[in-house]
C-alpha cells in the first residue's frame, strides 16, 4: 500500500528555509570562511522569503502529513515574528563574528536550521511533530551556544544548556508517552475530540500533561524552570544571547500556547493553576533577582524571565483576549529585546565588548543617539506609556480582569513597579553618572538601521498599534475555532 | 503471575526517577549526567512500547523509534560540546562547572 503523496503547499516555508539550509551548507563548506557574509544575506533572504510564503496562507485552516501538521492564522503570526526575529538576529552577529575572529560559515545555517525547527515547533499537530521541532531547534542552539570554541565561559554556557535542556526534553517526552498511553492517541486534533467528551480525565492523562507543560516551561524559561537562563545568556557570545532571548522564546511559547488549548483545551481547570503559579513566580523572581545584577546580559536573562511571566498571564486566562494580549506582548517584546541587544553589542571600547552595566555611565554625553535608543528601550520594558510595552501589560492585565484572575493582575502591576526600578536605573546611569571611557562609534550601517527601526516601531507604535492587534486577534481567533 | 501493563510502567518510572536523579545529585563527572539523560530516553521508550503493544496501536513505536534517531544525535552533539569544554579548562567534574554563578 502506497501512501499518498502528501500536500506540500502549507509547510512551502518549512521547505524552503530547509532546502536554502543545505544549499548554504554546501556553500559554505566549498567556499571557506571568507563566504560568512554572503551565507549570512543569502540566509536572511530566505528567511524573509519565507515570511512572506507565511503571509500568503490568510486566514484558512490547513492539514497536512496525515494531521502531522498545521498552518493557520496563528501559526501565520507567530511564524512572521520568529522569522523576522531571526532575520535581524543573523545581521546583528555578522560584525561581531568578524571582530572576534570566528568568521563561519555554519554559524547563519545554523541559525537557519534553529528557526526552521521553530517554524515546525509553530505549526505542530502531533506531539512527534511537537518533539522533532523542538529538538531541530534545540540541537542547533546547543551547538550555536558553545559557537566561541577557546572560550571558557561560552563552552560552559553551551554544557550548561546542552544538559539542562536534554533533562527537559526527557520530562517532555516522559509526558508525552503518558498521554499517549491514557488517551491512545498522539495527534492534538484526536487529544482535543476525546477529551470534548465531558468526561473526567484520566489521572494519567493528567501527570502527562503535567510533565509536558514542565518540559516546555524549561523551553520558554518560566520559574521554577528558569535556572539555566542567567548563565547561558552571560556566557553564550552576544549575538547569540540576543537570538536566544528572542525568537525560541516566541516559538516556545507559541508551541505551549497551541498545546494547552487545542488538545488540553477541555482541562483549562488543570493547567490554570500552574500557569498562574509560574507566571507568578516568574514575575516576583524576574524582578527581584535583575535588581543585585552588574552585568547587563544577565540583567536581560531575569528581565525576559520577567517578561516571559507577563506573557504567562495570558495563558493563564485560556480566554481569546488572553491569547491576543499574549502575542501581542510577544510582537511588543520582539521589537524592544531586539533593540535593547543591539544597544549592548555596540557596547565596545577600543574594539573590545565589555557587558557591565558601570560601562554605560555618562553614555548621554559620549555618544547621545545610543543613550536616547537604549532609554527607549528601558522605558518600553517597565511599561511607562507611551512606549509600545505599556501596551503590551495592558492588554495582558485587561484580559486577566476580563477573566476574573484580580490577584495576578494586581501581583503584575505591582511587580512591573519593581522592575521598573532596575530599568530606570539603567537611565539614571546613562544620563546623570559621571562619564566612563566613550564607547567605539556604531559604525555597522545594518545595527544603525536595527537600532533605528526598532526604537522608531517601540516609540511610535501608539499611533498605528491597527495591524498588529488586528493580525494578534485573529492569530487568537483561529487558535479558538480549531 | 502475568506481567501487566502496570509492571512495564513500574520499571520505566523507576528508570526514569533514576536518571532525573543521576543528574542532580551526581557531583563528580559530566559523562555519568550524559548517561543519565540517555537513561531517561529510554525509560520513555520502555514507556511508548509498551503503551503501544497494550494499546494494539503502531504510533508508539514510531515514537520510540524518533527518540532514538534523535538521542543519536543529541549525545553526538552533547558529547562534542563536552570536548570543547575540556580543552579549554582541563576538566569535566560537575563540581567545576562555576565559572557563571548569581
Amino acid at each position: 500500500m502506497i501512501a499518498p503523496f502528501p500536500d506540500l503547499w502549507p509547510a512551502l516555508p518549512e521547505i524552503v528555509l530547509a532546502l536554502s539550509g543545505l544549499a548554504l551548507l554546501m556553500l559554505g563548506v566549498f567556499r571557506g570562511d571568507t563566504s560568512t557574509r554572503t551565507v549570512a544575506y543569502i540566509a536572511v533572504v530566505a528567511m524573509l522569503f519565507a515570511a512572506v510564503l507565511s503571509m500568503g496562507y490568510g486566514t484558512g485552516r490547513a492539514v497536512t502529513f496525515n494531521g502531522l501538521f498545521v498552518m493557520d492564522a496563528f501559526g501565520v503570526f507567530v511564524k512572521v515574528l520568529v522569522l523576522v526575529a531571526s532575520s535581524l538576529a543573523v545581521l546583528m552577529s555578522l560584525s561581531y563574528l568578524e571582530r572576534e575572529q570566528i568568521r563561519k560559515p555554519e554559524f547563519p545555517v545554523l541559525m537557519l536550521f534553529a528557526t526552521l525547527g521553530m517554524l515546525m515547533m509553530v505549526s505542530a499537530n502531533d506531539l512527534m511533530s511537537l518533539y522533532v521541532g523542538l529538538e531541530t531547534q534545540s540541537l542547533a542552539l546547543y551547538v550555536i551556544a558553545s559557537f566561541r570554541r577557546d572560550s571558557a565561559k561560552s563552552s560552559e554556557a553551551g554544557l550548561k544548556y546542552f544538559v539542562l535542556g536534554a533533562l527537559s526534553s526527557g520530562l517532555l517526552l516522559y509526558g508525552a508517552s503518558l498521554v499517549y498511553g491514557f488517551a491512545g492517541s498522539t495527534s492534538f486534533d484526536k487529544l482535543a475530540a476525546l477529551l470534548a467528551g465531558g468526561e473526567h480525565p484520566s489521572a494519567g492523562l493528567v501527570v502527562g500533561m503535567v510533565f509536558v507543560a514542565a518540559g516546555l516551561a524549561f523551553k520558554v524559561s518560566a520559574v521554577p524552570f528558569h535556572m539555566w537562563t542567567p548563565d547561558v545568556y552571560e556566557g553564550a557570545p552576544t549575538p547569540v544571547t540576543a537570538f536566544f532571548a528572542v525568537a525560541p522564546k516566541i516559538a516556545a511559547i507559541a508551541l505551549f500556547t497551541r498545546l494547552l488549548v487545542e488538545p488540553f483545551g477541555h482541562m483549562t481547570h488543570q493547567w490554570q493553576q500552574i500557569i498562574i503559579a509560574s507566571s507568578v513566580l516568574s514575575m516576583i523572581l524576574g524582578s527581584f533577582a535583575a535588581i543585585t545584577q552588574s552585568n547587563i546580559k544577565r540583567l536581560m536573562a531575569y528581565s525576559s524571565i520577567g517578561h516571559i511571566g507577563y506573557a504567562l498571564v495570558g495563558l493563564a486566562t485560556g480566554t481569546e483576549e488572553g491569547i491576543r494580549g499574549l502575542l501581542i506582548y510577544m510582537a511588543v517584546y520582539l521589537f524592544m529585546n531586539v533593540g535593547a541587544f543591539a544597544v549592548i553589542l555596540s557596547m565596545k571600547q577600543k574594539g573590545r565588548m565589555v557587558e557591565e552595566i558601570k560601562d554605560l555611565a555618562g553614555l548621554s554625553r559620549t555618544n547621545p543617539m545610543l543613550a536616547a535608543a537604549m532609554a527607549i528601550f528601558m522605558f518600553s520594558m517597565a511599561g511607562i506609556p507611551p512606549m509600545a510595552g505599556f501596551f503590551g501589560k495592558l492588554y495582558v492585565f485587561l484580559a486577566a480582569i476580563q477573566a476574573h484572575l484580580y490577584t495576578v493582575a494586581v501581583i503584575g502591576v505591582l511587580t512591573s513597579v519593581v522592575g521598573a526600578y532596575y530599568y530606570l536605573r539603567i537611565i539614571k546611569i546613562m544620563y546623570f553618572d559621571e562619564p566612563a571611557e566613550a564607547f567605539d562609534p556604531v559604525g555597522d550601517d545594518g545595527m544603525q538601521a536595527i537600532l533605528i527601526g526598532t526604537s522608531l516601531f517601540t516609540l511610535l507604535f501608539f499611533v498605528i498599534p491597527a495591524p498588529i492587534l488586528n493580525a494578534a486577534a485573529a492569530a487568537a481567533a483561529a487558535l479558538f475555532a480549531g | 503471575m502475568d506481567i501487566g501493563l502496570g509492571h512495564y510502567l513500574t520499571v520505566a518510572a523507576i528508570l526514569f526517577t533514576l536518571g532525573v536523579l543521576g543528574i542532580f545529585l551526581n557531583r563528580k563527572n559530566v559523562i555519568v549526567i550524559l548517561m543519565s539523560i540517555e537513561m531517561m530516553l529510554l525509560a520513555v521508550n520502555l514507556n511508548l512500547i509498551s503503551f503501544s503493544v497494550f494499546l494494539n496501536d503502531l504510533t508508539g513505536q514510531v515514537f520510540s523509534m524518533i527518540i532514538l534517531t534523535v538521542a543519536a544525535a543529541e549525545a553526538a552533539i552533547g558529547l562534542a560540546i563536552l570536548v570543547v569544554y575540556f580543552r579549554n579548562r582541563g576538566t569535566i567534574r560537575v563540581e567545576d562547572i562555576n565559572l557563571m554563578k548569581g
